[in-house]
């Protein structure tokens, strides 16, 4: 039932989205030790309350979004593009 | 009971006659009646049968609380069993039957359980059956399941069709300002307040008429401002939405609806849905739930003629039946003796009995007046008589128990034990209720939502107090400051009451009489150390049945209190959940069935492929051609002579459904360099190149190739299940962690039309289709090469000499509109030559011949070595995965790894899903799965693929059996290389 603003196509249905994982994680360089690699892939919070997380508006615009929820009352915080380029791009045409 | 018509009087339209059946019989009803109404002004006193002890039962209420008059309605594919008869609206035609009954409800074989009640205590079927003796000596829960069946046959409600439902339903969605629940005098007045104010209100009432607790007064003057608030609303444009109830609340102020557009209506019109679902989304929302009247536990309290005072004020005012002639009325609170005057003045001889030992002057008087006989310092211990009630014996209080006193005769017994706000739909918003002492019942608590509580479902008992609060809970969602009337209202305060017995007697006084629990079950509980409100519940099944224990709930808390020595808010309640009464499974499936339950995908050539002799399967949300089978061919036979035809002279195969990706940019040969395990960034223009991508985990995610058309253009195949799911996993590449690369994907799919044309003699059938043939000569395409160049009439095709089935191949993609010329162009060539068209089946016989991977083999927990693919993971660049695939498990020798299999007396054949064991090993979970398995023509027997520990070098000149308990048995195979037919690859490269 949460309804998220996507910052490209205005407020939408989540049933639109995808969800896609913890939007907290920056994930090493590709040549980065494994340990590296099996800390941002495998070690996770469980967060009671607010996270980042990362969306994709899959059935609208494609575009990926950081989105800023409450795991325990669906409230969304903020939203915002991940591409930070797009981000830049939203915010000169605004 | 003696229940009887009024002459006049009543909401009824006496000109308008309905006729309907209920249990075989024909009765007559009025419209504006209830099937329950009806019912009872027929004269019918027993409607139903308890679900553990076959008990008989009558009408306890009016409404949506009702436990007893519970019915299956209509018959056949459209039986729906457990209806509550109070809520079903008569219409002409109606037919209902009695349920958990044999003969019938009036007299019940199953009745003779009751003898035996005692035995049938809370937990009696886990407590004599599982693992106890004499039943199971030793024998572990087997035999359980022989009594399960029983069990669940004596006890039990009505039986659902096992047709399919042969109704439509809608699913709807809406939106508004204020969304009013209940349309009594709090939800019309807050309806009314908000739509004043310009706001768009949608008002939602379960019944079919508008006025909750208005429609079963007899006050003139109440109706007539009934009749005025609702002109006033239509006037306002108001959506009222009757025969409609808001079933649950969710995040966001989303509110489930109900509404039932035809089940009241004789002649369903074939155009509209049997019910629509709608999802409303309210900025603010209204509950004016009403509240419900409960009653007491006292023995026999479930007998044909007790019911609550509420109802019998509904069915005298609103339907016009006198339900008794001769009425004991049982209060403990000021609610009921207006509903005493009214049965007086229709005619009825009524005593009331109040458990309060003084009440106010002003009833004193109207009593009097209306010639009812007041009794105080009394409630009732046991309803008399069998299927109808005969008298009542009386208690009295002493101490903290009971002592009998009189006894008194009459044919209907009303019971009042004070008033349970409806605070359900609030508590699916997560709103613990909150125990009031002085009311005696559990409040609303705040919620954190823009949810306002109005009328008697926030504790307001009188209607003009309901008035004014819905009012003030429309100003309250407006954001506007408002004030309520004090909670309450009652002259005299309720005394609460929830059980009488006299000490140490054992009897049946029900708490949740739809479930057949008693106040004895919830003592048991206790003993047995079921405390937890919980687990009392769950233990006893209180409140578990249709009605949520909207009937039972708060004498259970306050019984589980009582044995505990506390009070009822250090006990707590569960959580209300939706839906607040049953939805039908179809409407929550709206038009999504059969085959509207999910997309169908066809490709550009699916008419053609089935106008040349398809017959197709599923693959993904994809209709493909699985075989062509010629006149009088079996499957088998077809799949085994196309993929004989392939390797001998050519087939063509529809591979439309493909992924394609176009991946464009300066940077799109680095970014595939990092998606895919081998190299990318050297594959020259006009070549193509298999890769496969991993997962960051390092577990095999798609394979397919990738074509180099320019230096800044690709296009990328996936597998046909992963088309969205790479093209979702590039996105996110691009967008979230190489946010630098200067890369566009986008998906091509639809766009092309794609046939692969595999065989010796595919490069003549495509000279022939081409404007210049020269350019599939082997010269110019040589084996992965990839050319633009024109079909014959210009079309534009792309053509790349890649092959999947180990045969010198092409794959040709045309603009999908050109797709049905490409393929008649190809097979008037084919035919001729001796060619085929081949489907999936063939197609996994090819690629399971040569080893080749799909779905079936990287199902995700497969690495690239595990695949057998380990040379195609570059050691000199790093790629995703590729750090997490060295993880020490992933490179142990003896992970299963992708080998080919042959029965040892080749004319058996085996089950794909057997497990792969030694042979004096046949446990557990094996050394290995076989994943494919097809009867190959080139090599004259059944060949299969599989994992297996340590691949098919450790298993060289060693035994193992292919074991499938289930179906097949055991079945003696040898390992062997993946690489079955031309292992060297010479056929593709020709």
């Amino acid at each position: 039932m949460i309804r998220i603003p996507c910052p490209f196509c205005g407020t939408r249905d989540h049933s639109e989205f995808a969800h896609g994982g913890d939007g907290s994680v920056t994930y090493p360089n590709l040549d980065a030790p494994m340990q590296d690699w099996h800390d941002a892939v495998f070690q996770r919070e469980n967060i009671c309350g607010v996270q980042v997380e990362t969306w994709q508006h899959v059935n609208g615009c494609r575009m990926w979004i950081l989105v800023e929820r409450d795991t325990m009352t669906h409230e969304i915080h903020s939203v915002r593009p991940a591409h930070a380029g797009m981000a830049k791009a939203l915010g000169a045409a605004s | 009971m003696s229940a009887s018509r009024l002459t006049k009087g009543g909401r009824i339209d006496r000109s308008c006659r309905l006729g309907f059946t209920w249990d075989g019989r024909s009765f007559e009803g009025y419209a504006g009646d209830t099937l329950a109404s009806a019912l009872m002004a027929s004269g019918e006193t027993v409607l139903g049968r308890s679900f553990k002890y076959h008990r008989p039962r009558g009408i306890m209420s009016a409404g949506v609380e009702e436990s007893g008059a519970i019915v299956t309605l209509g018959a056949g594919e459209r039986a729906e069993p457990n209806t509550k008869a109070t809520m079903v609206e008569l219409y002409d035609g109606l037919t209902a039957c009695g349920q958990n009954a044999w003969p019938n409800v009036r007299s019940d074989v199953g009745a003779a359980l009751g003898l035996f009640g005692r035995f049938f205590s809370a937990g009696f079927y886990y407590k004599t059956f599982m693992g106890l003796p004499p039943f199971e000596w030793g024998r572990g829960t087997g035999i359980w399941m022989q009594y399960e069946k029983l069990i669940r046959k004596a006890a039990g409600m009505g039986e659902a069709s096992r047709s399919a439902d042969p109704d439509a339903y809608d699913h709807v969605h809406a939106f508004c300002d204020v969304l009013v629940v209940g349309s009594g005098p709090a939800g019309l007045n807050a309806a009314l307040t908000a739509a004043r104010q310009g706001k768009d209100v949608i008002l939602v009432e379960q019944d079919f008429d508008l006025g909750g607790d208005l429609l079963n007064q007899s006050d003139p003057v109440a109706e007539a401002q009934r009749r005025e608030l609702v002109a006033e609303l239509k006037a306002a444009n108001v959506r009222v939405m009757t025969r409609t109830t808001a079933f649950g609340l969710y995040d966001y102020g989303t509110a489930g609806l109900l509404e039932r557009v035809t089940d009241h209506l004789a002649v369903k019109p074939a155009h509209a849905p049997r019910q629509r679902f709608w999802t409303v989304r309210a900025a603010a929302t209204v509950l004016a739930t009403g509240a419900l009247e409960r009653t007491v536990a006292f023995t026999n309290n479930d007998r044909p003629g007790v019911m609550t005072v509420a109802a019998a004020r509904a069915y005298l005012n609103r339907f016009g039946v006198l339900p008794g002639r001769n009425i004991v009325l049982s209060t403990n609170n000021d609610s009921a003796y207006v509903t005493a005057a009214e049965l007086a003045r229709a005619g009825a001889n009524v005593t009331l009995v109040d458990l309060r030992d003084r009440v106010s002057e002003v009833h004193m008087v109207a009593m009097k007046a209306a010639g009812v006989e007041v009794k105080t310092g009394l409630a009732p211990l046991k309803a008399l008589g069998g299927k109808s009630v005969a008298g009542v014996v009386l208690a009295r209080p002493r101490g903290k128990s009971w002592a009998a006193a009189e006894t008194l005769a009459c044919d209907l017994l009303l019971v009042s034990a004070g008033w349970s706000p409806v605070v359900n739909l609030v508590s699916h918003r997560g709103a613990k209720p909150v125990w009031d002492k002085d009311l005696a019942c559990f409040l609303p608590a705040p919620c954190a939502d823009n949810v306002v509580m109005a009328g008697s479902a926030a504790g307001h008992w009188n209607t003009g107090d309901c008035a004014a609060s819905g009012i003030a809970a429309a100003k309250t969602a407006m954001g506007e400051s408002a004030e309520s009337p004090a909670l309450g209202g009652a002259e005299t305060p309720v005394k609460p009451l929830y059980e009488v017995r006299l000490p140490g007697k054992k009897t049946k006084s029900f708490v949740d009489p739809q479930h057949d629990v008693t106040a004895a079950d919830v003592r048991l509980a206790h003993q047995e150390g079921f405390v937890s409100v919980e687990h009392l519940k769950r233990y006893t099944t209180l409140g578990m049945a249709t009605d949520q224990g909207k009937m039972g709930n708060v004498i259970g808390l306050a019984l589980m209190a009582d044995a505990l020595g506390k009070e009822i808010p250090e006990v707590g309640t569960t959580r209300f959940r939706p839906p607040y009464t049953p939805v039908a499974i179809g409407a929550l499936a709206g038009r999504n069935t059969s085959s509207h339950f999910k997309v169908l995908r066809r490709t550009p050539l699916h008419d053609w492929n089935l106008r040349h002799g398809a017959t197709m399967t599923d693959a993904g949300l994809w209709h493909r051609p699985w075989y062509f089978a010629r006149k009088g061919e079996t499957i088998t036979e077809a799949y085994i002579r196309e993929a004989a035809t392939v390797r001998d002279t050519l087939g063509i195969c529809d591979v439309s459904s493909l992924g394609k990706i176009a991946v464009q940019g300066p940077d799109a040969s680095e970014f595939l360099n990092r998606v895919y395990s081998n190299a990318f960034a050297k594959l020259a223009v006009g070549k193509a190149r298999y890769g496969i991508m991993l997962r960051d985990d390092g577990m095999v995610m798609d394979d397919g190739t990738t074509w180099r058309l320019a230096e800044n253009d690709f296009l990328l195949t996936t597998t046909t299940t992963n088309a969205g799911k790479v093209m979702v996993w590039l996105e996110e590449l691009l967008q979230l962690r190489w946010p630098d690369l200067k890369v566009h994907v986008t998906s091509v799919s639809d766009q092309w039309a794609g046939v692969s044309v595999a065989g010796p003699k595919a490069r003549s059938d495509i000279m022939a289709c081409l404007q210049d043939p020269a350019a599939v000569s082997a010269d110019n395409l040589p084996f992965m090469g990839v050319i633009e160049t024109r079909l014959k009439g210009g079309i534009k095709c792309l053509i790349a000499r890649i092959s999947f089935s180990g045969e010198l191949a092409y794959e040709v993609y045309v603009p999908s509109d050109y797709g049905e010329v490409m393929m008649d162009l190809l097979w008037e060539t084919a035919e001729p030559m001796g060619g085929c068209l081949y489907g999936l089946e063939a197609l996994g016989t090819l690629r399971i011949e040569k080893g080749h991977v799909t779905g079936a083999e990287l199902d995700g927990r497969v690495t690239i070595d595990d695949a057998g693919l380990g040379k195609m993971a570059s050691a000199r660049k790093p790629f995703i995965g590729s750090a997490l695939r060295q993880r020490p498990d992933l490179l142990r020798a003896d992970r299963p790894q992708l080998v080919g299999i042959f029965p040892k007396d080749r004319n058996q054949t085996f089950n794909g899903g057997a497990l792969l064991c030694k042979p004096d090993e046949i446990s557990g979970f094996g050394e290995g799965w076989v994943t494919a398995v097809t009867y190959s023509p080139a090599l004259g027997h059944w060949i299969g693929l599989g994992y297996v520990s340590g691949g098919h070098t450790a298993w060289q000149g060693k035994a193992a059996t292919a074991t499938d308990p289930v179906r097949q048995g055991d079945i003696a195979v040898e390992i062997v290389s993946p690489h079955m037919f031309d292992p060297e690859g010479e056929r593709m490269h020709g």
